[in-house]
């Protein structure tokens, strides 16, 4: 009975009704899709950014600054000399250390089309274990032939078999890398692939390297690999700079969870707005009805059932909230993923097959459903028991 | 029944405190009211009856003194046990009527019968008590906004009537009707009081209070 009469009192002020839902489901779709969004943005953080979990770089040692290739710090024209390679590479046994060259060049595309773009080179054994192809083959020994990234490739539509000229020399494209985001040793994407024995005839023998990749297999080895590096080139001068990819991706990670936090906590304050909303409607709604309180009180209604045909209202009116709230920020929360995504991905091909709705998606979108009603019983509570505790005669007597 | 009063006030004060001093509603007040009994109280405007009738019926709390229900005194009594009192045998129609807005005059008179035995399907009750009411059929459905005040006052004595309390507490029941109608209701009432219910009545008329069999006079917050 206290249920169709909480119905009934909700359709008789529907006008005031329809406001504190709509109250309730800005609070809801706020928290929620702040929650989807952020969730979202690191799902995709961590598709975009390559998973090197494995790897140790090492590189010339910096005076001051990072080691990824991203730190303008570390952007200084320096090289491992041959020598500290081999020296590298035995401190590494059993993995494989690879060296890599990396300069710059015109590239002539075809059609009259060129610029300047990063060439790589690498052994052609090692290429395999670090890059994947997206089409063609990998190099041979001794072939003068180049990997494209898969940027350059979409720009300048080039497919294995086309022909490019790296300062003025021709190649024969022998595949397209697969895409690799944002790595933290090398960014083949924008980037040529060749043979070292091509770089070197190209560029001239340095016999240095700027950057040492180590593969370790194990993510347990990294620290025994890096110990063992460390302690045979560092061993009177800092020479080298070694450092793993999981502190690296550790950083980036913790960019994206404070990104996350501050748009929850934008929802946060969305559903506190909402939370006060709503108490204001309840404490207006059982205000105006306190001289009908005071009636039912004095003929017999108990204190209790007073309170259950308040709280009936506000969980009623939480009830719709969210449920329309849920509705609205899986749409929403979708809409803007998508959005952000097509900013954050352009011109890449992640953005291609990537889903924006997982587990956790749903369960924010169900944490904020259930944050909206609970929300909308709390706020009725203090109120409605505020109006039960009324001596009737005194609840009888306000206007 | 035990061999106490239905009621019993012992020096029963009620004073308002107001800004512009302290307004004493009741002063000082004792009185009984035996089981079977039908009581007028009567006094001028604003010399504290309602006030009385509302400390008989539990709605309110007495400043200094006690009152004594059945020979229990109300003050150690938990508000749950008040109220199912209220409930249960206590009938009460007040001075503006204080039907519920939401509901219709059928639904108004049920709804002290669903507090009671918590079932909806107490329609048939609440029909017999509003006919005996003379309320004509087709003003059930009305909402108590869309009756007229002598309707009303009809549809909230039914309300009193419906779970068929011990104690009948009318603020002036009549004061709104016609004389014929009036008539009509004190005798429902003076059958009411014979089949064993006792009231205490509100009035100004003197010849409502004819129906009773005793006189209370109040002037001032004191009994006269
Ligand atoms: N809530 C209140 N606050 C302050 N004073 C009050 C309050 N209720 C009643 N009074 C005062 O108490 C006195 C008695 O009021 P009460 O309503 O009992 O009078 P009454 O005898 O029923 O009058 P009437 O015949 O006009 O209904 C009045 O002077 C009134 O002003
Ligand atoms: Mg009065």
């Amino acid at each position: 009975m206290f249920f169709s009469f909480a119905m009934r009192n909700l359709r008789r002020h529907w006008v005031r009704s329809g406001l504190s839902i709509i109250g309730i489901v800005i609070g809801v779709v706020a928290i929620a899709s702040m929650g989807v969004m952020g969730n979202s943005i690191n799902l995709l953080a961590a598709n975009i950014i390559t998973d090197v979990g494995d790897t140790v770089v090492v590189t010339p040692h910096t005076a001051i600054g990072g080691t990824f290739a991203g730190d303008p710090r570390t952007a200084v024209d320096a090289a491992i000399p041959a020598r500290e390679v081999e020296e590298i590479q035995r401190a590494a046994n059993p993995h494989r250390a690879i060296s890599v060259l990396q300069g710059a060049d015109e590239v002539e595309f075809g059609r009259g089309e060129s610029g300047y773009a990063g060439i790589i080179g690498l052994a052609p054994d090692d290429i395999p274990l670090l890059l994947d192809l997206a089409e063609g083959q990998h190099l041979r020994q001794n072939q003068a032939g180049a990997l494209v990234g898969i940027h350059l490739a979409r720009e300048y539509g080039i497919n294995p078999g086309s022909r490019i000229a790296i300062g003025g020399e021709d190649v024969r494209v022998a595949g397209v890398l697969a895409e690799r985001g944002i790595g933290f040793d090398i960014n083949p994407d924008y980037a040529i692939v060749v043979s070292d024995g091509w770089y070197e005839s190209h560029f001239g023998t340095k016999d240095s390297y700027p950057l040492i990749i180590v593969r370790v297999g194990d993510v347990d080895e990294i620290d025994t690999v890096k110990e063992a590096i460390e302690s045979r080139i560092n061993r009177r001068e800092e020479v080298v700079d070694v450092s793993d990819s999981r502190e690296m991706l550790g950083q980036y990670e913790e960019i994206y969870d404070q990104i996350t936090l501050f748009l929850l906590g934008i929802g946060g304050i969305a559903l506190v707005i909402a939370a006060v909303n709503i108490l204001n409607v309840m404490y207006i709604s059982v205000t105006e009805r306190i001289r009908e309180i005071g009636v039912m009180r004095s003929i017999g209604a108990l204190r209790r059932e007073i309170l259950l045909m308040f709280l009936y209202e506000a969980a009623i009116l939480g009830l719709i909230g969210s449920i329309l709230g849920g509705l609205l920020s899986t749409a929403f929360g979708y809409l803007i993923s998508v959005a952000a995504i097509e900013v954050a991905t352009a011109g890449t091909t992640f953005g291609e097959d990537f889903t924006v709705f997982d587990q956790s998606a749903v369960g924010f979108i169900i944490f904020g459903m259930v944050f909206g009603i609970a929300t909308s019983i709390a706020a009725g509570f203090y109120p409605a028991w505020k109006a039960s505790h009324l001596v009737p005669v005194d609840a009888m007597r306000q206007k | 029944m035990n061999g106490e009063p239905l009621l019993r006030f012992v020096d029963v004060s009620k004073v308002y405190p107001l800004p512009a001093g302290d307004v004493v509603a009741l002063d000082h007040v004792s009185l009984t009211v035996e089981h079977g009994e039908f009581i007028a109280v009567m006094g001028p405007s604003g010399s504290g009856k309602s006030t009385l009738l509302n400390m008989m019926g539990c709605l309110d709390v007495p400043t200094r003194g006690k009152i004594y229900l059945s020979g229990q005194e109300i003050s150690g009594m938990s508000d749950d046990d008040l109220t199912r009192l209220r409930r249960d045998h206590i009938g009460f129609i007040f001075q503006q009527f204080n039907l519920i807005p939401l509901l219709s005059a059928v639904e108004n008179v049920e709804f002290p019968l669903v507090l009671k035995t918590g079932r909806t399907e107490s329609r048939q009750r609440a029909v017999e008590v509003l006919r005996m009411m003379h309320l004509d059929d087709a003003l059930f459905s009305h909402k108590p906004g869309e009756l007229s005040g002598g309707e009303q006052q009809r549809v909230a004595i039914a309300r009193a009537l419906v779970n068929d309390p011990d104690l009948l507490l009318c603020d002036e029941p009549t004061g709104n009707l016609d004389t014929k109608t009036g008539m009509a209701i004190m005798e429902i009432l003076a059958t009411e009081n014979r089949e064993g219910k006792t009231i205490v009545m509100v009035t100004h008329d003197p010849g409502v209070a004819a129906y009773a069999r005793r006189t209370i006079r109040i002037v001032d917050g004191r009994v006269a």
